[in-house]
C-alpha cells in the first residue's frame, strides 16, 4: 500500500550524502515541506520521531493534552493559514483518539496530514501491545491513507500525502509508520513533484460549460448566489466578490462559507439553511437562477429536497464531481477549481459586457428588502438576564470584527454565525459537517499558533467546552492568549431546543447539572476567569479580556437558559417554512 | 436496473477494501465482486455487479473515480458487452442419476472435472442466468455444494475500456 505508483520513487544513490533513519526522514521531510508547526502527543511507537524532533528547531512541536485536540488544532491551523496542518500521534489509543479529529477534517474538506506510529512490521496483525488497524479504522474518514512498510518508501509517501491533502478537493491524509521503520536507514531524497496516474483532479472548468453558466446567470430575472466552503478552501474570495459586485446580485453563504463575501455588504443576505436568515432562505426559494459555488447542498441547507428552490435553474461549480447532482439535480454543472473558474467567469463578463435586466433586478431587490424588513434575527434584551446573542454582538463590536472566531457545536455556534459579521475568509473556524463538540478550544489554539498576534475568540457552550477543557493546560504551556467566551445556559441547549419544539418539552438529559465554576477552573489552570451575570456585565468583561492581551481569559457568560435559535427550518420542511421569533 | 462496472485500480494491498468499504459505507448494492491482476501486474481489474437507479449509478461511478487508487471506471452495461461466470458444482450422483447428470451437464456445455462413486463435480461457465438455470434443472436434493466466481465482463469490439 505504500507505493502508489509515483513517477519517481527511489532515489539514485549519488544524489544524496548520507543515510538517514526513518525518524530523521520524517523530520527532514516536514522541513522540506515547509512545515513549521506540528501538534502532537508522544508514545512508544513514535519515540524515535520525537527524539529527532527534539534535536532541531525548524519544526516546532506543540504538546496537546489529548490526541483529538492535536488533530483539531492542526485542522484549524490549516483553515487559518491555507497550509497543510500536521498532527503526530502514537499507535493504538493515540490513533483512536485522533479519529474524531480526522473525521471532523474529512467532513469539512480540510487538508491535514496525520502521522501515526504503528507497532513494528513483524508484529502487525499479532494483537501486539497498542496495536490497532489504523489504516482500516481511518479508511472511511480520510481522503487517503498509507501504511509504510519499507523505509525506502517513506519520503515519497510523505510527499504524496501532502500532495493529496492539498490538491483537488482537500482532505485529511494519514501515514501510519511502524516503529522499526523509524529506525531503519536509507538514502534521503524528497521528490519535488508527484504525479499519480490514478489521481488527476480537474481544475480548469470546461470553457463551453462556463460560458453556458454565464449565459444563464446574466439572463436571470432573479439570480441568487449560494456559496460555500469551497470558496474559502480554494482562496477564491477575491474573484467571488468581483463577480457578485459586477452583477449586483444577492448572495448567501453556507455556515462553512462565511467570510467569503463580506457580511457588511448590502448584497449579502446572511447565512441560509436551517438557521439561516428569512431573506436568504426566501431568496433561494424564489430565485429563477441559483448559482452554487463550492457548496454541497447539505441537508441542513436544502431542507426538504423536493421543495428546494422550486423555480430555479441551477449552476453548480465544484472541484469534486461527486458533489454535483448528488442531492439536487443541476442544470449547468462545471467541474473545476473555483479560483480558475471564477477568473474565467469574470473575464467573460468583462468581454461581453452582459448584465442582468436592470428593471428585473430592481424588482428583485425590492422584494428582497421587504423580506429583510422582517428583521428575523431580532431579540429582546432586558436588563436582567443576558441574551446569548448580545454577547456575540458585543464581541463583534469590541473586536472590530477582526477576530478569528472558533466555535464549538450547539446553539452558541449558530449565534456566533448569525451575529458575528465576517468580512474576511479564514476568520470563522467551526465544525460544520461532523458537528464535533470539543472542536472549539483546540481549534483556537491552532489558530493562535498560526497567528500569534491575532485576537482569537472561542465561542463555546457549557457542554462543549468540557469535551476538551484539558487543553487549557496547553494554552498555558505555550502562552496562547485565547479568549474563551462560554455562553453558559446550563443546558445542552441545541438538544433542549429540539426537545422543546419536537418532543413536547421533555428535556431528557439536556440539563447540565453540577457544572464546575469555570472562573475557578480557569484560575486552577493558571489563567484568568471572568464571569458576567447581568447584561451590564457583558461589555466590561469583554473589554477586560481584550485588555489582557497576553493572557488566556475564560469568560463565563450566564445567559438565558431558555433562549432558542431563530429562524429555524424544522427537519423535513421547505426552506420557506421557517419558525420565526 | 442491473449494472456491470469495470474498475482498473492500482494493484496494492488495501485497494480492494477501499472499493468494498465504499459500497458498504454508502449503502450501494453489491451482487458480486471479482478482482485479479491484469496483464500489467501493477494494475488489477475489478468487476462489480450492482443494482440502482440512474442517480445512484451516477454517484457510484463518481465515488469510485474519487478513490485515489482507482485509475479508470466504466459501466459496461452502457454498451455491448460479454459477461461470463464460472461455477463449480458438486452433486450426488448414484445409480440412474449418474447418466442423467452427465447428460444435463452436456446440454449446458459443462465439464465433469472430478468423479467419485457417489458424486460428480462439474465446471460450467456462462452468464449468471445460465448457471441459475443449470442449478434449477437439478433436483434440489442432489446439490452438495456450489462455488460461483461472480461475473467477469468485457466490452465487445477491438477497444479496451
Ligand atoms: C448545529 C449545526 C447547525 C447547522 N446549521 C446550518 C445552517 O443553518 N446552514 C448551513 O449552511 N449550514 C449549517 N450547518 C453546517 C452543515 O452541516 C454543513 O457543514 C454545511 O452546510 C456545508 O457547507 P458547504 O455546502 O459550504 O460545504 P463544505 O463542506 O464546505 O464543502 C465544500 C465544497 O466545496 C468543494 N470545493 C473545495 N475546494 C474547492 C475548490 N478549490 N474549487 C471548487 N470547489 C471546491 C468541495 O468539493 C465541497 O463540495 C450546521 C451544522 C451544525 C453542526
Ligand atoms: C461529540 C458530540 N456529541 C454530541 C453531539 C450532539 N449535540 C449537538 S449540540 C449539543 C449540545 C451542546 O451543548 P453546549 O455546548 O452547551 O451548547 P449550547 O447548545 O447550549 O449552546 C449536543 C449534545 C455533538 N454534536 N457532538
Ligand atoms: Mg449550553
Amino acid at each position: 500500500m505504500t507505493s502508489l505508483t509515483t513517477t519517481q520513487n527511489r532515489p539514485s544513490p549519488d544524489l544524496v550524502e548520507e543515510d538517514l533513519t526513518g525518524a530523521e526522514i520524517v523530520v527532514r521531510a516536514l522541513r522540506d515541506e515547509g512545515v513549521e508547526h506540528v501538534f502532537g502527543y508522544p508514545g512508544g511507537a513514535v519515540l524515535y520521531i520525537y527524539d529527532e524532533l527534539a534535536q532541531q528547531d525548524a519544526v516546532k512541536h506543540i504538546l496537546v493534552r489529548h490526541e483529538q485536540a492535536a488533530v483539531h488544532a492542526a485542522d484549524a491551523y490549516s483553515r487559518v493559514t491555507g497550509k497543510v496542518g500536521v498532527a503526530l500521534v502514537t499507535s493504538g489509543p493515540g490513533a483512536t483518539n485522533a479519529v474524531t479529529g480526522i473525521a471532523t477534517a474529512y467532513m469539512d474538506s480540510v487538508p491535514i496530514v496525520v502521522i501515526t506510529g504503528q507497532v513494528p512490521v513483524a508484529l502487525i496483525g499479532n494483537d501486539a501491545f497498542q496495536e490497532v488497524d489504523t489504516v482500516g479504522i481511518t479508511r472511511p474518514c480520510t481522503k487517503h491513507n498509507f501504511l509504510v512498510k519499507d523505509v525506502r518508501d517513506l519520503a515519497s509517501t510523505l510527499k504524496t500525502a501532502f500532495y493529496l491533502a492539498a490538491t483537488g478537493r482537500p482532505g485529511p491524509v494519514l501515514v501510519d509508520i511502524p516503529k522499526d521503520i523509524t529506525s531503519h536507514k536509507t538514502h534521503y531524497h524528497y521528490p519535488e513533484k508527484i504525479s499519480l496516474r490514478s489521481y488527476k483532479p480537474t481544475l480548469k472548468g470546461h470553457p463551453g460549460q462556463v460560458r453556458k453558466a454565464m449565459q444563464l446567470v446574466t439572463g436571470a430575472q432573479r439570480p441568487m448566489f449560494y456559496t460555500g466552503g469551497g470558496i474559502i478552501l480554494g482562496n477564491a474570495s477575491g474573484e467571488l466578490r468581483k463577480l457578485v459586485r459586477t452583477l449586483g446580485a444577492p448572495i448567501t453563504n453556507t455556515l462553512m462559507g462565511l467570510g467569503a463575501y463580506p457580511a457588511s455588504d448590502r448584497q449579502f443576505l446572511g447565512m441560509l439553511g436551517m438557521h439561516g436568515t428569512y431573506e436568504a432562505n426566501m431568496a433561494v426559494q424564489h430565485c429563477d437562477v441559483l448559482v452554487a459555488l463550492g457548496a454541497r447542498f447539505d441537508d441542513r441547507v436544502t431542507g426538504n429536497l423536493t421543495k428546494f428552490a422550486p423555480h430555479a435553474r441551477i449552476v453548480h461549480v465544484d472541484v469534486d464531481p461527486s458533489s454535483i447532482s448528488k442531492n439536487v439535480r443541476v442544470d449547468v454543472p462545471v467541474v473545476g477549481d473555483l479560483q480558475q473558474v471564477l477568473l474565467e467567469m469574470n473575464q467573460i463578463l468583462a468581454e461581453n459586457g452582459q448584465r442582468n435586466d436592470p428593471q428585473a433586478m430592481q424588482a428583485w431587490w425590492t422584494q428582497i428588502e421587504e423580506w429583510r424588513q422582517r428583521d428575523c434575527l431580532h431579540y429582546n434584551q432586558d436588563d436582567r438576564i443576558i441574551k446569548p446573542q448580545l454577547v456575540v454582538q458585543k464581541l463583534f463590536e469590541l473586536t472590530g470584527g477582526n477576530a478569528i472566531v472558533t466555535s464549538d457545536v450547539g446553539q452558541h455556534q449558530m449565534w456566533a454565525a448569525q451575529f458575528y459579521g465576517f468580512d474576511q475568509p479564514r476568520r470563522w473556524i467551526n465544525s460544520g459537517g461532523l458537528g464535533t463538540m470539543g472542536f472549539g478550544l483546540p481549534a483556537a489554539m491552532g489558530a493562535q499558533v498560526a497567528e500569534p498576534d491575532a485576537t482569537v475568540v472561542c465561542v463555546t457552550g457549557d457542554g462543549s467546552i468540557q469535551m476538551n477543557i484539558q487543553e487549557l493546560s496547553t494554552c498555558l504551556q505555550y502562552n496562547l492568549p485565547v479568549k474563551v467566551a462560554c455562553l453558559n445556559n446550563h443546558y445542552l441547549g441545541m438538544v433542549r431546543q429540539w426537545q422543546e419544539f419536537f418532543y413536547e418539552n421533555r428535556y431528557a438529559m439536556s440539563y447540565v447539572d453540577a457544572l464546575p465554576d469555570f472562573v475557578k477552573l480557569a484560575e486552577a489552570y493558571g489563567h484568568i476567569g471572568l464571569r458576567a451575570d447581568t447584561p451590564a456585565d457583558v461589555e466590561p468583561v469583554i473589554r477586560e479580556a481584550l485588555r489582557l492581551k497576553d493572557r488566556m481569559v475564560f469568560m463565563d457568560f450566564q445567559v438565558d437558559p431558555q433562549e432558542n435559535v431563530y429562524p429555524m427550518v424544522p427537519a423535513g420542511a421547505a426552506l420557506s417554512e421557517m419558525i420565526l421569533v | 436496473m442491473r449494472h456491470i462496472i469495470s474498475i482498473l485500480l492500482e494493484n496494492e494491498a488495501g485497494a480492494l477494501s477501499r472499493v468494498a468499504g465504499l459500497f458498504s459505507a454508502r449503502g450501494y448494492n453489491i451482487e458480486a465482486m471479482t478482482v485479479a491482476p491484469t496483464h500489467d501486474p501493477s494494475i488489477s481489474r475489478m468487476t462489480v455487479a450492482t443494482r440502482g437507479s440512474e442517480e445512484i449509478m451516477e454517484q457510484v461511478l463518481k465515488q469510485l473515480n474519487k478513490l485515489v487508487e482507482v485509475i479508470r471506471v466504466h459501466d459496461l452495461t452502457e454498451g455491448p458487452h460479454i459477461e461470463r461466470e464460472l461455477m463449480l458444482i458438486k452433486v450426488h450422483a448414484v445409480g440412474q442419476d449418474r447418466e442423467e447428470v452427465k447428460r444435463l451437464s452436456d446440454v449446458f456445455r459443462g465439464r465433469i472435472i472430478d468423479v467419485t462413486d457417489r458424486s460428480y463435480t462439474m465446471e460450467l461457465t456462462g452468464t449468471g442466468e445460465k448457471l441459475d438455470a443449470f442449478i434449477h434443472a437439478l433436483d434440489p436434493g442432489m446439490v452438495i455444494e456450489v462455488v460461483r466466481s461472480g461475473a467477469s465482463a468485457i466490452s465487445r469490439g477491438a477497444k479496451a475500456i
